[in-house]
C-alpha cells in the first residue's frame, strides 16, 4: 500500500494510503528504511513524507508547507505550486505549516523535509525545483486509478477542479479515487510536471490562505500560544555590547506579587551570536506578563560597559573615510576589471560622492519570543517564529543533548521576519531558563520568554551602518570608463567563523551593476570594527550598495545634463547577458531596461523636466528579479511628501500575482519608511532608541496612498518576492527629492539630512 | 497565566450582558468583554492588554509596544478605539470591551470590515491586522464615508507596509455597510 520513486541519490517521491482512506504524497530526503512516527495531520499513516499532500476520501486536500511563513506568503504560494500540478479544487485545499522535520541519521540530524528556510527570498525558486513533483505524482496515481475504474487508457484522463475526467465526459472525484490510487504500483520514473499551457492556479492571483483566521483573531502566532501551565520570563539585559551586570535588587523583584524567581542568564562562551543569549541578563519568572514586567522594573538593574566601549556611528564613519584616504590600507577586492587607476588618469572629468547609511533595526511586528516545554528526561517542545528552524534545532539539541526524536520544533506563522528570525538568541534564553534550577512550584512549567519593544530595539542584530564612496571617470564622449566603488561596514559575518578575506560577502554582491557595463570597474570593501551585533536585513547585500550606486548614477546624469532615465538606458546599452556570480544570474540587461521603461511610462516620466514635483527613478537586479521604482515627491515646508510610487517588477513567472503585489508594495513602503526616518544610534556605549517614538516606523499618513505595482508577464524561472521591492526604492526617493529641492541627500535617514541641508 | 487559581478571571454565571450583575463574590472590577461579563480581582493597574491575553486568553489583541504607538492592541471600549497596552484595568469598571474575536456575530458571519480585509488581501504577516480592523470599525462608526484624510488619522502601524490594501479595505467596508443599511 505504498511506493516510492528515487529522484536522486538522497531524494525520493513517496506515496502511501492512510487509514481513513486517502492518498498521501511526499518528497523526502530520507532513506527508504525509516520508522513511522505519527504526525497529527497524517493520523496513523506514514510520516516523514516531506513536503507532502494528502487527499482525503471526502475530497479535501491537505498541503503541508515546509518553509516558515513570516509574512512572505509562502503558505499560499508553495501550496499553489502543488495544487496546480494536481489540478486541485483550491477551495478544498487546507494548508498546514510543517514543523521542523528531523530524524536521527548516522550521527547527524537528517532533515526529512529537505530545506526549511525563509530568507534571501529563495523559497519559491527552491519549491519550483522540487515541490511540483509531489503534485505530479499524485495526479499520475489518481489518473491511473480513474482509468481503471472507467475502463479507459490513463492518457485519456485529464483533471480539473479536483475531478478526474475521461474523454467521454465521465468524471470521478479525487477523494473517491484516493484509496485506489494509494494501492497502485509506483511508476518507474517520476511523472513529468505540467507544461505551462496547462497551469490553472499558477499565475492566477489568490488571497492569503490564513486571511480568515487573521481577521477573526484566531490565528495563533507563537506569542499567542501556551502549552499547559505556562509562566512568563522577561529579561533585563545588559545594554552595553560586551558589558556586564553591576547591581540588581533580586529580592525586590521576588517580592513583586506573582514573581516566582530571578535567574541569571548570559551568553555561553564559544558560541556564535544567534545561537546563545546576546547579553548578560536577569530573567524574571512570573505567573503572567504584567507581574514579570513589574518584577523586572523592581530589579533596578545597573550595568557596566565592557573594555571596549561602542563608539557612535560618527566615529565609525571617520574610520571609514580614513581608510578610503589611506592607500596603505589593503581592502578586500570583490571585483576588479581593467584598470580603474589608469582610467582615472585619462579621464576628461572625474566625479566622486560618499554616501552614509545608518544602523537599522528589524522591529518585527511580533517581537522575539519563544515557548519551551521541557520534560527533563524525555522531550522538549519549542514553539517559535523562526526563519531557520534548523538553527533553532541546533540550539535546542546542544543545550538538551536530546536525540531528534525528543525534540519537537513547531513553527507557526511569524509576525514579520526581515532577517531577525535567522537568529535564535531568544530560543537559547528560553532553553537555558527551562534547564535552570528553579523553585518546586514552577519546576517543569512551560516557559514563555517575552521580549518587549524596548528589548527588541536595543538588542537586535542590526543591519550594519555603511559608508560608500564612488569615483567615476568619464571620457570626452561622456562615457563612464571607470567606476571605483568602496564600501566600509562592520561585517555581518565577523565572529561567525568566516575567514577575514570573505567577510565582504555578506555586505555586497561582487557583480552588482554597473559591473560589466563599465570597462574599468573595481569594488572594494573595508572592515569597520564594532561590538554591535549585526545581521541580515531584507536583502541586505543589495540594499545599501544600491542606494549608493543608483544615487550616484543620477549624479552622473545630472553632471552630464542628461535625463536620468535615458542615461540609465544608455548605460545598460544593448540587451545582453552579463555574468553574475550569485543566485539568479546571469543578468539580462534587456529585462532591466524593460522595467525601467515600464515604471517611467506609468509615472509619466515625460513630465520629468518640467514638473514642479520631483520625479526620481532607480532600478535594481536582485537575485534573479528586475525591479524599477519611480517616485514622485512634493516639497513641503518641513521636508517632502511622497505622493506617488510606481514599481515595475519582473520576477520571472509570477506564481501568485496577488501575493507578489503585496510583497512588492510592502517592501517598497518598508524601504521608504526606513530611508525617510529610521536610524539606530549609539551614545555612551548603548543603543538610544527604546520606543517606536524613537524609531518611528511610518504610518499610513506618512506613506503614499498606494504603491502602484506592475508585474511584467514572464515565462522565465520564478524568483522570490519578499525582498525585491527594497533596494531601488530609497535611491528613487532620493533622486526625486533632488529634482524637487535641488538638494542631493547622501546621508540617511533622509528627512533629517534634508532639513539640515536646506 | 494559569486558567485556574486565585487570580483566574471570575466568570459571572450569566452570559447575557444585559442582565443585572449577580451579587459580588469578591471585590473587583466588573467589565464586559465581547458580551460576556468578567470580574477582575487582581492588580487594578494592570493594562487591559495583559488581562485580555494572559487571563482571558483572548490573544487577538497583539502586543507590539508599551505606550500606544503601534496600535497592534487596539480594542473598542464602549465603542471607541483605545490601545489596550495603555489602558489600565481600573479605568474599565462597567465598560464594554470588544476585541477582534467579538467582531463576527455568534453564527460566525464576518463583520463587513473583516470581509473587506479578506477581499482586498490586506494581510501580509497579519500581526497588526486585528488592531487595524478595530481602528477601522471605530473610524467607520464616526465616518460613514471616510476620505483618505480620515483614514490617515488612523495611526496604527503596519510593519509590512500593507497600508494601500488597508485603505482600500476600509473604503470597501464603508460601501458594504452603506449597502447593508439601504
Amino acid at each position: 500500500m505504498s511506493g516510492e520513486i528515487q529522484l536522486s541519490r538522497r531524494r525520493f517521491l513517496k506515496f502511501a494510503s492512510c487509514a481513513a482512506g486517502g492518498l498521501i504524497i511526499g518528497v523526502s530526503t530520507a532513506s527508504a528504511l525509516e520508522r513511522p512516527a505519527p504526525v497529527a495531520l497524517l493520523g496513523d499513516a506514514w510520516s516523514q513524507l516531506g513536503p507532502y499532500l494528502r487527499i482525503a476520501a471526502d475530497g479535501r486536500i491537505f498541503i503541508g508547507v515546509r518553509d516558515p511563513d513570516n509574512g512572505e506568503g509562502t503558505s499560499t504560494s508553495l501550496a499553489r505550486l502543488i495544487a496546480d500540478e494536481l489540478d486541485a479544487d483550491w477551495s478544498r485545499v487546507i494548508v498546514e505549516p510543517l514543523g521542523l522535520g528531523v530524524e536521527a541519521g548516522n550521527g547527524e540530524p537528517r532533515w526529512t523535509y529537505g530545506r526549511q528556510h525563509s530568507g534571501d527570498a529563495d523559497s519559491i525558486p527552491a519549491a519550483w525545483a522540487d515541490l511540483r513533483q509531489a503534485g505530479a505524482l499524485a495526479r499520475w496515481l489518481i489518473f491511473q486509478a480513474a482509468a481503471r475504474r472507467l475502463g479507459v487508457p490513463a492518457e485519456q484522463i485529464h483533471g480539473a477542479n479536483g475531478m478526474a475526467i475521461a474523454a467521454d465526459g465521465r468524471r470521478l472525484a479525487y477523494g473517491d479515487l484516493a484509496s485506489a490510487a494509494a494501492a497502485l504500483q509506483a511508476p518507474t520514473t517520476a511523472p513529468p510536471v505540467k507544461t505551462a499551457d496547462h497551469y490553472t492556479l499558477i499565475g492566477q492571483g489568490v488571497g492569503d490562505v490564513n486571511a480568515r483566521d487573521i481577521v477573526t483573531g484566531q490565528l495563533k502566532y507563537a506569542i499567542d500560544q501556551t502549552l499547559g501551565d505556562t509562566i512568563v520570563a522577561v529579561l533585563a539585559r545588559c545594554p552595553y555590547p560586551g558589558g556586564t551586570l553591576d547591581t540588581a535588587d533580586r529580592e525586590a523583584a521576588k517580592r513583586v506579587s506573582g514573581v516566582y524567581d530571578v535567574i541569571d542568564i548570559g551568553p555561553e562562551t564559544g558560541q556564535q551570536p544567534g545561537y546563545t543569549p546576546q547579553a548578560p541578563g536577569l530573567a524574571v519568572l512570573a505567573k503572567d506578563t504584567w507581574s514579570a514586567l513589574q518584577g523586572r522594573a523592581a530589579l533596578k538593574a545597573t550595568w557596566k560597559p565592557g573594555a571596549f566601549v561602542e563608539t557612535g556611528t560618527g566615529a565609525l564613519e571617520q574610520q571609514a573615510l580614513a581608510m578610503f584616504d589611506n592607500e596603505t590600507v589593503v581592502p578586500s577586492t570583490a571585483r576588479d576589471d581593467g584598470d580603474v587607476a589608469a582610467a582615472r588618469k585619462k579621464a576628461a572629468r572625474a566625479l566622486e560622492a560618499t554616501y552614509f547609511q545608518p544602523w537599522v533595526a528589524h522591529a518585527t511586528a511580533e517581537p522575539p519570543n519563544c515557548l519551551v516545554r521541557l520534560d527533563p528526561d524525555t522531550s522538549v517542545t519549542v514553539i517559535a517564529a523562526t526563519q531557520a528552524p534548523r538553527q533553532a534545532y541546533a540550539v535546542v539539541q546542544r543545550l538538551t543533548g536530546f536525540t531528534p526524536e525528543q525534540i519537537d520544533i513547531r513553527v507557526p506563522r511569524g509576525g514579520g521576519g526581515f532577517g531577525r528570525r535567522l537568529h535564535h538568541d531568544q530560543v537559547a534564553e528560553a532553553m537555558l531558563i527551562a534547564l535552570a534550577k528553579k523553585p518546586d512550584e514552577i519546576r517543569n512549567r512551560t516557559i514563555r520568554v517575552m521580549w518587549t519593544r524596548d528589548d527588541d530595539l536595543t538588542h537586535d542584530f542590526y543591519r550594519p551602518m555603511a559608508v560608500h564612496r564612488i569615483n567615476a571617470s568619464i571620457d570626452a564622449k561622456k562615457r563612464v570608463v571607470g567606476w571605483h566603488q568602496r564600501m566600509a561596514s562592520p561585517s555581518i559575518q565577523k565572529g561567525r567563523g568566516v575567514p577575514d578575506e570573505r567577510l565582504w560577502q555578506s555586505e555586497m554582491m561582487p557583480d552588482a551593476l554597473p559591473a560589466g557595463l563599465v570597462p574599468n570597474f573595481r569594488s572594494d570593501w573595508y572592515p569597520l570594527e564594532s561590538q554591535m551585533l549585526r545581521g541580515e536585513w531584507r536583502g541586505s547585500p543589495h540594499v545599501t550598495p544600491t542606494f549608493a550606486t543608483e544615487s550616484f548614477i543620477d549624479e552622473i546624469a545630472h553632471s552630464l545634463k542628461a535625463n536620468p532615465l535615458d542615461y540609465r538606458l544608455s548605460l545598460l546599452g544593448e540587451g545582453r547577458q552579463l555574468p553574475y556570480n550569485g543566485r539568479g544570474g546571469p543578468i539580462d540587461t534587456a529585462r532591466l531596461a524593460n522595467v525601467l521603461r515600464l515604471a517611467a511610462e506609468r509615472i509619466d516620466w515625460s513630465r520629468w523636466l518640467r514638473s514642479e514635483n520631483g520625479l526620481g527613478i532607480a532600478c535594481a537586479y536582485v537575485w534573479g528579479a528586475y525591479i524599477a521604482h519611480a517616485v514622485e515627491v512634493i516639497p513641503t515646508t518641513d521636508g517632502v511628501d511622497v505622493t506617488r510610487v510606481v514599481c515595475a517588477v519582473d520576477v520571472g513567472r509570477p506564481i501568485n500575482p496577488t501575493g507578489l503585489q503585496g510583497q512588492i508594495a510592502g517592501a517598497t513602503m518598508d524601504a521608504l519608511s526606513t530611508a525617510l526616518n529610521l536610524a539606530i544610534t549609539v551614545k555612551d556605549g548603548q543603543v538610544q532608541q527604546r520606543t517606536l517614538r524613537d524609531y518611528p516606523l511610518a504610518n499610513s499618513a506618512q506613506m503614499p496612498n498606494e504603491v502602484e505595482v506592475f508585474i511584467v508577464p514572464s515565462t522565465a524561472e520564478p524568483t522570490g518576492a519578499s525582498v525585491m521591492g527594497v533596494p531601488s526604492a530609497a535611491p528613487a526617493l532620493a533622486n526625486a527629492v533632488f529634482r524637487a529641492t535641488a538638494v542631493r541627500v547622501r546621508r540617511l535617514p533622509l528627512l533629517r539630512e534634508l532639513a539640515r541641508l536646506r | 497565566m494559569a486558567q485556574q487559581g486565585p487570580n483566574a478571571p471570575v466568570p459571572v454565571p450569566t452570559a447575557d450582558a444585559h442582565q443585572p450583575a449577580p451579587r459580588p463574590v469578591r471585590e473587583g472590577i466588573d467589565l464586559v468583554v465581547n458580551d460576556k461579563r468578567y470580574r477582575h480581582t487582581g492588580d487594578a493597574s494592570m493594562p487591559l492588554l495583559w488581562y485580555l491575553r494572559d487571563e482571558l486568553r483572548l490573544t487577538g489583541a497583539k502586543y507590539g509596544c508599551d505606550s500606544g504607538e503601534c496600535g497592534f492592541c487596539t480594542v473598542l471600549v464602549d465603542g471607541k478605539a483605545v490601545q489596550a497596552c495603555a489602558t489600565k484595568m481600573e479605568k474599565l469598571a462597567g465598560k464594554r470591551v470588544t476585541t477582534v474575536e467579538g467582531l463576527a456575530d455568534g453564527q460566525g458571519n464576518l463583520h463587513p470590515v473583516q470581509q473587506a480585509w479578506i477581499t482586498e488581501d490586506a494581510t501580509l504577516c497579519g500581526y497588526c491586522q486585528p488592531g487595524q480592523l478595530m481602528a477601522a470599525v471605530d473610524l467607520l462608526a464616526r465616518q460613514k464615508n471616510p476620505s483618505d484624510a480620515d483614514i490617515d488619522k488612523i495611526t496604527n502601524l503596519c510593519r509590512c507596509g500593507s497600508y494601500g490594501p488597508i485603505r482600500k479595505a476600509i473604503k470597501r467596508a464603508a460601501a458594504a455597510m452603506k449597502d447593508a443599511k439601504a
